[in-house]
């Protein structure tokens, strides 16, 4: 098993029924009236989350340990999405942060998903080399926010 | 002081691993604090680079 870098099958779906709000800027009257809450969880190396992964219940190994709270930590979209001619983009505003955390058991992925929704509908599987944490902070810092470098992008 | 399996502790009384990890998807650097053959600290800090995409279509009539 492994994890696969993706945005899952499940939320280009929910782009066609409006179902998220990155942001409180420009959010349609007819949906909802403030931005959603998004949240960045973690998960083992032993996981198989990608494409197919639809939300963050259904996920179920997340890693767990002294300091991390399940669900994980909220993801803050300070910048509206925009975008530059032809590609949409989207990038969190702000390091997601794990502070004072033992994660003992090798992880190596990120769950970005949508807290709000009663469903807690996936957005996108982010992975990276496996780590582990001991006593310690593990952080993951966002590329620029633009059309070639955005972490979610619509082209 | 450092923050540790242990509680706090004097940086001078552990021994400091670091590290690099530098590929298309991610710069990572990570920082150890050992106490005799212990871990006692590990940090890690991933910066993203690859993005996910999704490519819009339309159909012909």
């Amino acid at each position: 098993m492994a994890n696969t870098q993706c945005m899952t099958n499940s939320f280009k779906v929910d782009l066609f029924n409006a179902v998220h709000a990155f942001n409180a800027t420009n959010i349609p009257a007819h949906t909802v009236a403030t931005a959603d809450v998004f949240k960045a969880a973690l998960y083992t190396a032993a996981s198989s989350l990608g494409t197919t992964t639809t939300s963050f219940t259904s996920a179920v190994t997340e890693v767990s340990g002294t300091g991390y709270t399940t669900g994980g930590v909220v993801v803050t979209f300070g910048t509206a999405p925009s975008n530059t001619t032809t590609t949409a983009f989207l990038t969190p505003s702000a390091t997601i942060t794990y502070t004072t955390v033992t994660l003992s058991t090798s992880f190596d992925a990120m769950l970005l998903y949508n807290n709000t929704n009663a469903g807690k509908n996936a957005v996108a599987v982010f992975t990276f080399t496996a780590q582990t944490v001991a006593a310690g902070t593990f952080s993951l810092t966002m590329p620029t926010n633009d059309a070639s470098t955005g972490l979610l992008r619509l082209a | 002081m450092i923050t540790t399996t242990k509680g706090l502790m004097d940086e001078a009384l552990l021994d400091k691993r670091e590290g690099t990890i530098d590929n298309d998807n991610e710069t990572t650097t990570w920082i150890e604090y050992w106490l005799g053959g212990e871990l006692v600290h590990r940090s890690a800090h991933v910066q993203l680079k690859r993005a996910v995409v999704t490519f819009g279509e339309t159909a012909e009539f």
